[in-house]
């Protein structure tokens, strides 16, 4: 790879080194003690918060120039988010890029886990909005904090039981709490309850930074990982009832998209890789284009 | 003398410091495997693993407590020089770097608050030799089992059992590198 002398002018991977070392001592703490979020000095980064300017941290702190990266928005490759901080790698860190999962040896995601399985030497980033389960139930940092220490959390319970109570069923379908190890209640960050089961005994590293909010949290590989629930109305990972319509998937987590304003709809893979990739081997769904076709 | 402090840094800090956290990060996410590290070269006894985790991790905001053999007067220079680590006492100690004996007694390092257990001591365990063979280890990061030959087992039986308190072992010798995290159950022998 040439360096440009624009580049020259970034140090490794955008962050100065001082900051690096204070993000990966919070990210070892945090391995140390699974699902428990360590305070750290977030920086201004040159995106806006909401953005996922945590999540950028820990892939700056972590990154070496060997690794491949990977970048995903709600599963997908090519949206604004993933494109831009894929670029903004590239450029700072000179890392090689991919949109394969297979390939990848650090992947930051917005919002979902990739469909294919991870693999031992793989890390993946979550960028995180709200890393603390209950702030919505008690917005006292200072009260949750004391929450966590006691292990109090029967709050969130009451909030499960009250999605029953009004809707029949536990409503909640993103951001599902889990708990860690059996002790840290642990945000997994806004993505589908569809993903929770992929979070314990992964393989791979799985560490999340949240930005704005300065926490860092971790779980390392074949880590137990729970998802709360009650006897009666066990935790179900739902989805769309439907198949992926261009590559015929069952099994994999789906997009509405509107196609006209009479109603008419499909449903997607949300994890473009995933999608391309049964298209590639011939797969075809209700609404796909045949590879005989696609060629032309 | 100057020149042996000033020299056996990082050659490129921003690259070798990424590959050595690399290292690091996995040996503390899979607890009891052992890996490489390269890059540094600090002085006489410190192992060049020792080295590179001093010049990954501290810098002027983490306080160091030198032990035994590591606490002389070439280390303690090069420290200051290379990373400027202020040498403190154990109990006020973020990094801890010595041989086990000379770390001893252990239950004097920070082990975090409640409300705050990441503010807890690492300690970096100078070690003879490291192998997978010893007391099996189980918990997060680790599928099923498996083993490290540790110092001894009863101190760190007894930091699991402050969990989620407790200080954090990353075990140095030579060029290579284990960690045992708080989390990390190590059978009974």
């Amino acid at each position: 790879m040439t360096i440009s002398r624009e580049t020259q002018a970034y140090n490794f991977a955008y962050l100065d080194e001082q900051t690096k070392r204070m993000i990966r001592r919070a990210i070892l703490k945090g391995l140390a003690v699974p699902g428990y979020q360590v305070p750290f000095a977030s920086r201004e980064m040159p995106m806006p918060y909401g953005w996922g300017t945590g999540g950028v941290q820990v892939t700056a702190a972590c990154l070496m120039p060997e690794d491949r990266l990977k970048v995903i928005d709600q599963g997908a490759d090519d949206t604004t988010n993933a494109v831009s901080i894929r670029k903004f790698f590239a450029r700072t860190a000179g890392v090689a890029t991919t949109e394969r999962t297979g390939e990848a040896t650090v992947i930051q995601t917005r919002h979902r886990i990739p469909e294919t399985p991870l693999t031992k030497g793989q890390i993946l980033v979550y960028q995180v909005p709200i890393p603390e389960p209950l702030r919505f139930l008690e917005p006292r940092e200072t009260e949750t904090r004391k929450m966590h220490e006691l292990e109090e959390y029967g709050l969130m319970h009451v909030k499960l039981y009250e999605d029953i109570a009004r809707h029949g069923q536990i409503a909640t379908s993103y951001a599902y709490p889990v708990k860690v190890e059996g002790r840290y209640v642990m945000d997994p960050s806004p993505i589908p309850k569809f993903d929770n089961p992929k979070l314990g005994q992964s393989p791979a590293i799985q560490l999340f930074g949240a930005g704005r909010e300065q926490r860092i949290f971790a779980l390392p590989p074949f880590t137990d990982v729970v998802s709360l629930d009650f006897d009666d109305y066990p935790f179900a990972a739902t989805k769309a009832p439907h198949d992926c319509d261009l590559c015929g998937a069952r099994q994999s987590y789906l997009d509405e998209v509107i196609t006209d304003d009479r109603g008419g709809r499909m449903f997607v893979c949300s994890d473009t890789d995933f999608c391309a990739g049964r298209q590639a081997e011939g797969k075809v769904g209700r609404l796909g284009v045949g590879q005989a076709e696609g060629a032309k | 003398m100057i020149a042996d402090t000033l020299s056996g840094g990082f050659a490129d800090a921003p690259t070798k410091s990424a590959r050595a956290f690399r290292a690091i990060l996995e040996a503390m996410a899979r607890p009891g495997t052992i890996h490489t590290v390269t890059a540094a070269q600090p002085p006489a006894p410190l192992s060049v693993a020792a080295g590179v985790v001093l010049l990954t991790l501290c810098d002027g905001t983490t306080p160091l407590h030198l032990a035994g053999t590591a606490d002389r007067a070439e280390v303690r220079d090069w420290v200051a020089f290379h990373t400027g680590a202020p040498l403190v006492a154990p109990e006020e100690a973020a990094f801890a770097l010595g041989r086990w004996e000379a770390l001893a007694p252990v239950s004097c390092f920070r082990i975090g608050q409640p409300d705050y257990p990441d503010r807890s001591a690492t300690l970096i365990v100078e070690m003879d030799r490291l192998t997978n063979h010893g007391p099996a280890l189980t918990g997060p990061g680790i599928e099923t089992a498996t083993w490290l030959n540790l110092p001894e087992t009863a101190a760190f039986r007894a930091n699991r059992a402050l969990f989620p308190l407790g200080f954090d072992t990353i075990f140095t010798c030579g060029d290579r590198i284990a960690a045992l995290p708080r989390s990390t159950r190590v059978e009974a022998v």
